[in-house]
């Protein structure tokens, strides 16, 4: 069956100039706010916002780092691959920062929930929020929502959301595919 | 990515090359880890993992252990003084027992040779050889290849000597697999009674003058003199060892090239190699330590991704 469209580039472009003006209105220069993108999903998402936010507030102080949760994921031995492990690069300090994380697609939660755990590692943050730019809603298993989110998708669980970023994929767009493996 | 094609790790011949690169490149990220703060990821938190350990060991035990608590698995730890197996328990019995209190992989050091594939065919675990007698220690090889090509890059048509005792040596067996595998040139240097005679048919060039040898290589592994499995003397005195095989600085610096000096430890200081050369910027003696833990966490999560 044929993918559907649910975004085009058009829209994801409206969409990451609302989500970096909505990060400055909340954070201002980003003295005390770093952006982490959960790898490796959100790293194309994250700089591509990290990117806007340079072009619309000259002056701030963003940090951009990538976090790798492959060894905290929960199902290890539990699918069928191996699970591949991306790079992780955090080289500024999170203590007492607020984090906001950041993933293309938020589904079960599990990946975000890694992604806590993960984090941990680097210390304790002052507060954590999360950046998604699409919300697969009521798929949730763990109760966990997005402080900032591009748009809602309802979804079935068989279903599957792809993001595609022109850097990668030659063309900005999102689809939902009908029964992919 | 794709998985290891074994389900334990007996030797290095039983590996492909695909399955050197993917530990290689599992490695990388573990290392990053074990140098951070934290260095503790909860992979292998509902794994358990006995080490069993027959023979004396330091480096490679705690290497292990570490490895293992950085992944979080629960570890129980077996050396044989002390043990059952001076009652007469057979190594199987003894296998299958520990299997029994619902241990999911075995990390074996057993003083003979063929010890780990003996138990893998006997017993229902995930097994990986710690070293087994003169045969093979496929962690100490990996970590030593690892080391190598941080340090030099790939080794294809790289020139790798080992020197010393090559017959009882399983670093030896298990690193000439390793560096094959890998597309290198392997020569081994010693005293001609310390040379297993068939050593040619693994495709190994044998060079018994130690300065030519090291003249052509861009790495040298120095290995220990394995008094504790000579059962008759192979040379002379070590003295004359000393003078024809041992690596000096003079040595070193008498060739007109920068070799990569190596040694699986543990060193016997001022025999195979002197304290100066041990501790130069040549010797990356404890960076194949460091990377020691890295690259067998990467072994162990790589192996429970096949545990059923």
């Amino acid at each position: 069956m044929k993918p559907k469209k649910i975004l085009n580039a058009n829209e994801i472009s409206t969409i990451l100039n609302r989500l970096s003006f909505q990060l400055i209105e909340d954070h201002n220069l980003f003295n005390e706010t770093v952006l982490i993108a959960i790898q490796p999903r959100g790293g194309l998402l994250a700089k591509r916002i990290s990117n806007l936010i340079n072009k619309h507030e000259k002056n701030n102080n963003l940090k951009l780092g990538f976090l790798d949760i492959t060894f905290f994921r929960d199902d290890f031995r539990r699918s069928e691959k191996v699970l591949k492990a991306s790079v992780t690069e955090i080289d500024f300090i999170i203590e007492n920062k607020t984090v906001v994380l950041v993933d293309d697609v938020l589904f079960t939660g599990r990946s975000i929930r890694a992604a806590l755990n993960a984090i941990q590692s680097f210390g304790r943050p002052k507060e954590i929020q999360l950046l998604t730019l699409i919300d697969r809603r009521f798929s949730r298993e763990l109760p966990i929502q997005p402080d900032y989110c591009g748009t809602q998708v309802d979804s079935r669980l068989n279903e599957k959301v792809i993001v595609n970023w022109d850097e990668n994929d030659g063309e900005d767009s999102v689809y939902l595919y009908k029964n992919k493996k | 990515m794709s998985n290891l094609s074994v389900d334990n790790l007996l030797g290095i011949k039983y590996l492909n090359k695909s399955d050197l690169n993917l530990i290689f490149k599992t490695s990388d990220n573990f290392k990053e880890i074990i140098n951070r703060k934290i260095k503790k990821v909860p992979s292998l938190r509902d794994v358990t993992i006995a080490n069993l350990f027959f023979e004396n060991s330091t480096r490679t035990k705690l290497s292990f252990e570490l490895a293992q608590k950085r992944l979080s698995a629960d570890v129980v730890n077996f050396s044989s003084s002390g043990s059952s197996i001076s009652k007469g328990e057979t190594l199987i019995d003894t296998v299958n027992n520990i299997l029994s209190m619902k241990v999911d992989m075995i990390v074996m050091r057993h003083p003979n040779p063929g010890a780990s594939v003996f138990l893998s065919k006997n017993v229902d675990s995930c097994i990986i050889n710690a070293g087994d007698g003169t045969h093979e220690h496929p962690t100490q090889a990996l970590l030593d290849a690892y080391s190598l090509i941080e340090k030099i890059g790939d080794l294809k048509n790289r020139n790798i000597l080992i020197v010393g005792d090559i017959m009882h040596s399983r670093v030896a067996l298990s690193n000439i697999f390793t560096y094959q595998k890998l597309g290198a040139n392997v020569t081994v240097c010693g005293p001609k009674s310390l040379i297993p005679k068939s050593i040619e048919s693994l495709n190994v060039s044998v060079e018994t003058d130690f300065r030519k040898a090291l003249k052509n290589s861009d790495a040298v592994n120095m290995l220990r003199i394995q008094n504790e499995r000579m059962s008759n003397s192979y040379f002379p005195s070590v003295r004359e060892y000393v003078q024809q095989y041992g690596l000096t600085m003079s040595l070193l610096n008498s060739i007109n090239k920068e070799v990569i000096v190596m040694h699986p430890g543990p060193i016997n200081r001022g025999v195979e190699i002197t304290s100066e050369v041990a501790d130069s910027n040549q010797a990356i003696i404890l960076d194949q330590v460091e990377n020691g833990v890295a690259v067998r966490m990467a072994i162990m999560y790589l192996l429970a991704a096949k545990l059923k």
